[in-house]
């Protein structure tokens, strides 16, 4: 690594830091930054309910957006060099319309159940649970045939009909829902990361940290793809077995966050492709820190900016995103020669 | 460098090539006896669709032969591990590589990748390789560049760089110089001709150029529907192997130019 990476590292890494720092002071109660600091050393706190909210509502909430904008980031990343497209995304082999799909039969097909039972699946857990198995089931199947099916492409397109078919089955189960029970399918694809608990964000955690290991174990197989698949396979690399590891580490990722913060948009497109422009290389071995620390620094940005400080409203989260992230990958295009990989 | 007892890299018994599909079996050539020896340049040539990359697929172990063995090193092909076989079998290949967004040096030193750890961090000794290479390759001038600002010359002599780099006994390149002109379709031969005699490598590459294959090669692979013989150019021009290459009608081998001419 040589000196202009390191320097850039340390820049991205403060950056995280503050951002962290700023994402914690910033809420709908304005607290005051030594208050804000105070609680976090667990030292004495002017008002109770000032650490409260630090401790248990704005410290998880903040812990995830790094979760998330890196997990996302990160999965981005493997799937754009896996499949060799600068269009692919985590999303693309329907993690997301899987999950879609789990939350939709839960809160939408509730009326079926009734009674009790409803109740039971239409809680926190309910969904969760729902959306990790959708995912889950989506990838298994696309799993299934990408171990048939030789072309990476094929897999992607594969993918993009599960999407498809999901989506669908989604959009006849809204026709028949109530309006109560479609409110509240469209919040949860509102997205949201203020929801988890501290017991919730230990799992959480331990999935991510997974995913995180698969991505790391993958550093050197993904540096060999850009070369192609006919090369890396000259140059002793198992196909089946990375590509298998690398689809893995996704879906661990992806999955996971889709399940706890619902589908969050252009966060697995777009970090990758602006981590490239910083840092100008293709290896995974820079890339894939940096993409973590710029995906946690764009997700705490975007979600600051979701709470409207000092305000009672919350934007939703994807909506942020997407007014951020679409207009970023308009401009890099339109100022460098497209997007490269 | 002279070779006392030339050692054979690379020899083929029996081979037979082609496609087996459940119902039918299809013999592109058989009896295939090839032997490639250290320090050698050999080209393989013949007409449009005679199976010349039926026969280096099979040669790398991408397909299976029909019958017969391939030998590296005296082992047969089949026992080798893919890691293993990396190491004594570099490509160069048709296709564009993936991704030109990395830089000349980054790209040869992918073929230190049998050679690295787990996370694929160069040794001392694997720059010195990655740069021994760049020197054999006369591209020093290019190894800052990325590869989407090289032409096609200058992407191939990256590409022979790359495979230099994985530091094997044998590189197989196939058809390296289409897309080029004829200055750097012969730059390109004569570069492997150099680098075959200064490294004692075995470099083995199909193409067409077939009035520079007999100038500049050792050995030649001839393949006529059908039938593959081998041997020194100057010896399969005597046995008039080049007039049965192609139909009589356009063009006739010269044999004391070595070269093809339109008939008028």
């Amino acid at each position: 690594m040589n000196k202009t990476y390191t320097y850039s590292f340390l820049a991205l890494a403060l950056t995280l830091v503050l951002c962290f720092f700023v994402n914690i002071s910033l809420g709908s109660v304005s607290i005051p930054l030594k208050a804000v600091f105070n609680s976090l050393l667990n030292s004495n706190v002017e008002q109770q309910s000032w650490q409260h909210i630090i401790l248990n509502y704005r410290l998880p909430k903040a812990i995830t957006a790094i979760i998330v904008g890196s997990g996302l980031g990160i999965s981005g990343l493997l799937m754009q060099t896996l499949f060799r497209n600068p269009l692919a995304g985590p999303f693309v082999l329907g993690i997301s319309s899987g999950a879609s799909l789990g939350v939709a039969l839960v809160i939408l097909g509730s009326g079926v159940f009734g009674g009790v039972l409803a109740s039971l699946f239409v809680s926190k857990w309910g969904i969760v649970i729902a959306a990790s198995l959708g995912s889950f089931l989506v990838l298994l199947a696309v799993l299934m045939v990408s171990i048939r099916v030789r072309d990476t492409m094929a897999i992607l397109i594969i993918g993009l009909m599960f999407a498809s078919i999901t989506a669908a089955i989604v959009s006849v189960l809204s026709y028949f829902g109530s309006a109560e029970q479609l409110q509240q399918y469209v919040f949860w694809g509102f997205g949201s990361l203020g929801n988890l608990s501290w017991s919730d964000l230990t799992i959480f955690l331990i999935i991510y940290v997974l995913g995180i290991l698969a991505s790391l174990c993958s550093i050197k197989s993904l540096n060999t793809l850009l070369l192609g698949e006919n090369y890396a396979k000259s140059l002793g690399l198992n196909i089946k077995k990375s590509r298998l590891i690398i689809i893995i580490a996704t879906s661990l990722l992806a999955g996971t966050i889709t399940a706890f913060t619902g589908p969050i948009a252009f966060i697995g497109l777009a970090i990758p492709h602006l981590t490239r422009q910083i840092f100008n290389t293709s290896n995974h071995k820079i890339l894939l820190p940096a993409v973590f620390l710029l995906g946690g620094i764009v997700m705490l940005v975007c979600d600051s900016i979701a709470q409207l400080p000092n305000s009672d409203y919350t934007l939703p989260i994807n909506a942020i995103t997407a007014l951020i992230g679409a207009p970023v990958v308009i401009w890099l295009l339109v100022r460098k020669r497209g997007m490269v990989f | 460098m002279k070779e006392q007892n030339p050692h054979i890299i690379l020899k083929t018994e029996d081979l037979s090539i082609g496609y087996a599909s459940k119902k039918a079996k299809t013999v592109v050539a058989s009896q295939v006896n090839v032997e490639l020896k250290k320090g050698e340049l050999i080209g393989l040539i013949g007409a449009n669709g005679i199976g010349k990359s039926t026969l280096l697929r099979t040669l790398t172990h991408v397909q299976k032969p029909l019958s017969g063995t391939v030998f590296i090193n005296e082992k047969s092909i089949l026992d080798y591990n893919p890691l293993d076989l990396a190491k004594v079998l570099s490509l160069v290949l048709t296709e564009k590589i993936a991704s030109k967004n990395l830089s000349v040096f980054e790209l040869i030193a992918l073929g230190r990748q049998p050679y690295t750890n787990w996370v694929g961090n160069l040794s001392e000794q694997d720059k010195n390789i990655v740069n021994q290479a760049i020197l054999q390759t006369n591209i020093e001038d290019l190894q800052h560049k990325k590869c989407f600002e090289l032409s096609d010359g200058q992407l191939q002599k990256v590409m022979i760089a790359r495979a230099l780099a994985q530091d094997t006994d044998l590189i197989i390149l196939d058809e390296p110089t289409s897309h080029l002109d004829m200055y750097h379709k012969a730059y390109i031969l004569k570069l492997l001709q150099r680098l075959a005699k200064e490294t004692g490598k075995t470099i083995l590459f199909s193409s067409h150029e077939i009035d520079l294959a007999i100038q500049l090669c050792d050995t030649l692979i001839v393949m006529n529907a059908g039938t593959v013989v081998s041997d020194q150019p100057c010896k399969l021009i005597e046995q008039g192997v080049f007039e049965t290459l192609f139909p009589k009608d356009l063009i006739a081998f010269d044999k004391n130019t070595g070269s093809f001419r339109v008939k008028k």
